[in-house]
């Protein structure tokens, strides 16, 4: 294959792609918006939003339950969205290893009420970073005020990467190591494999938040050598509303349930219960079906597009941005991440702007139809850390382009001119 | 939809590039109270001088966006050397603006509006607050809008229930 070939593979258009999505059409009601907030949240296309509307329209039964020729089918598709949900990530027993959860901060609840709960004793550590979300920062903090767990933190450097310099002193002794695998602030993406081999050293297991990375480059969760990963649908493209948690399935077969009621038991008693199999020892009650195939239909399409491409797109897309932020307003804007690198940053800009309020900023770009985010992110440590209460921040996807970040630009300058 | 001009007022850019009030007072004597926007991470500290059940001195700290700062000067310069009770009562007044209508916005006592008799004033009565008006447009921003007089409301409170205490 040429060079010219490989590149050719790699193009990915996304005004073309932009047709796909109803909410980004230049047809919408109310006008076409720039949307620079799929960190948040990203957008759905069309096939998604046809997925699980064809399932409800001709399929929808409960699963596992009824015995008649829907209720069959409901429960073949929704396990078999599974399936395609975990090899999409590298599961190597995607049937098994694969819990759906509502959302990420579902997914590290369940493994601080599960695996923590039942392995982790007053005195024990965990190893988190300065850089997380509230998501895996607070379930770790309510476990340590409930049983005497020691929290550490990974330092954040003055490049915006994680400071790994006394990573094996912080690690000694921790029985856990909870990090998000790329800043949904930062953009940093985090080099999982050193924190995993001085994990592996120290005999601690690690869980990596994958919920900033899935979305944007393709993710093998046996090469990155993590215990736990979660990651949530809505960010890739998916519903609200469904999450999930891989682990190794001798680790799921040792934790106990999680949420308790219909579905999780193989046998209840009135004096007992025995819990059901993996993965639905981990699913009590009705689960997201709709919502399981609706995420399968958002993986179909991002293997469609190719998650390579993907990344490609954003590492320049991401570069041209800071680049045209900062030619454009120099001093008059802060960018908090690294450095612009195909491998090391993700495309998720947060910045301060001539000491305007980032609630300020997202109100004046918001009339120029641009969305942003404004505010701490989820992640106030971070800000303390920054020194800042606040940032507004871009993030970018597929389905963003040059002019998007054009428009960025240019928004910023009518802030400038009201609050300059 | 409703426009810029009508959250950006000119008075409002005046209070937030040139705050009133802006400051920290020694506390004590002084009291000192911290309201915080979970949403945004805004924070703002309140010093409150009361005495003799009037608001001799107030100074405003902490940071935030224009209409979260622009409200805070705005409401410092409206209670300083009024009493408790007109204290409140703009409150009350203020918050009617935003179109927030508790029921017991009142004191300890369980005091309702009616009983703490004052009457809510409107807009056209509320001299340069009236300019936050035009944040009920932009339901985002309202609690930016009522933070500090949020805050006011609290420091009242633990001032009274202070002075309440044998």
């Amino acid at each position: 294959m040429s060079a010219s070939r490989t590149a050719d593979a790699l193009a990915l258009d996304p005004r073309a792609l932009r047709a796909d999505f109803p909410l980004l059409s230049p047809e919408r009601p109310g006008g076409r918006v720039v949307y620079l907030d799929s960190a948040a949240s990203a957008q759905r296309p069309r096939a998604v939003l046809d997925a699980m509307d064809e399932y409800y329209t001709t399929t929808h039964a409960n699963v596992h339950r009824g015995v008649y020729a829907i209720a069959e089918e409901a429960t073949r598709r929704y396990e078999q969205a599974r399936v395609t949900i975990g090899r999409f990530v590298g599961a190597p027993r995607p049937a098994t290893e694969i819990v759906f959860t509502k959302n990420v901060t579902e997914a590290i609840n369940l493994v601080a009420y599960t695996w923590a709960r039942k392995e982790l004793a007053k005195g024990d550590a965990i190893v988190l970073s300065e850089v997380e979300h509230h998501a895996n920062i607070v379930p770790w903090l309510m476990l340590a005020e409930e049983r005497g767990i020691e929290l550490r933190y990974i330092p954040l450097g003055a490049d915006y990467h994680l400071d790994l310099s006394d990573l094996d002193k912080l690690v000694e002794g921790a029985r856990l190591v909870s990090v998000t695998s790329a800043s949904n602030v930062l953009g940093t993406v985090v080099d999982l494999a050193p924190i995993v081999a001085a994990a592996r050293r120290a005999g601690a297991l690690v869980l990596a938040d994958g919920a900033q990375l899935v979305p944007h480059r393709p993710v093998d969760v046996s090469l990155l050598g993590v215990d736990f990963f979660g990651f949530t649908g809505h960010k890739m493209l998916g519903p609200t509303g469904i999450g999930v948690l891989w682990a190794r399935e001798e680790l799921l077969e040792a934790m106990p349930p999680f949420l308790g009621g219909g579905e999780m038991i193989r046998d209840v008693r009135l004096d007992g219960f025995t819990p059901n199999e993996l993965p639905w020892k981990f699913e009590a009650g009705t689960p997201p079906i709709a919502e399981a195939i609706g995420l399968e239909a958002a993986v179909h399409y991002l293997e469609g597009v190719g998650l390579d491409a993907v990344h490609e797109h954003e590492a320049r897309l991401t570069a041209y941005a800071i680049d045209r932020l900062r030619s454009t307003y120099g001093d008059e804007i802060t960018i908090f991440g690294p450095e612009p690198d195909p491998v090391r940053r993700a495309g998720v800009i947060s910045f301060a702007f001539g000491g305007v309020h980032p609630h300020d900023v997202a109100q004046v770009l918001d009339t120029k139809g641009i969305c942003v985010r404004a505010g701490h992110h989820c992640a106030k440590p971070l800000m303390r850390r920054l020194g800042v209460g606040a940032t507004t921040r871009a993030s970018l996807y597929l389905y963003n382009d040059e002019e998007d970040v054009d428009e960025l630009v240019r928004g910023l300058g009518e802030v400038h001119k009201l609050f300059g | 939809m409703a426009g810029l001009e009508d959250l950006y007022r000119e008075i409002i850019l005046d209070h937030y590039r040139s705050p009133r009030n802006r400051g920290e007072l020694p506390a004590p004597p002084a009291h000192r109270v911290e309201g915080f926007n979970p949403l945004c991470g805004d924070e703002i500290v309140v010093f409150l001088d009361v005495v003799d059940r009037v608001v001799v001195d107030v100074k405003i700290s902490g940071q935030g966006c224009s209409i979260s700062q622009s409200s805070a000067s705005m409401m410092s310069a409206a209670i300083k050397g009024h009493t408790v009770e007109q204290a409140r009562a703009l409150v009350r007044s203020f918050k009617s603006m935003m179109s927030i209508h508790e029921a017991h916005l009142g004191t300890e006592d369980g005091g309702t509006e009616q009983a703490a008799g004052a009457e809510i004033l409107g807009p056209d009565s509320l001299g340069e607050l009236a300019a936050l008006q035009g944040v009920v447009k932009f339901p985002v921003r309202i609690k930016c809008a009522t933070l500090s007089w949020n805050t006011l409301t609290q420091g009242l409170d633990e001032i009274e229930s202070e002075a309440a205490a044998p």
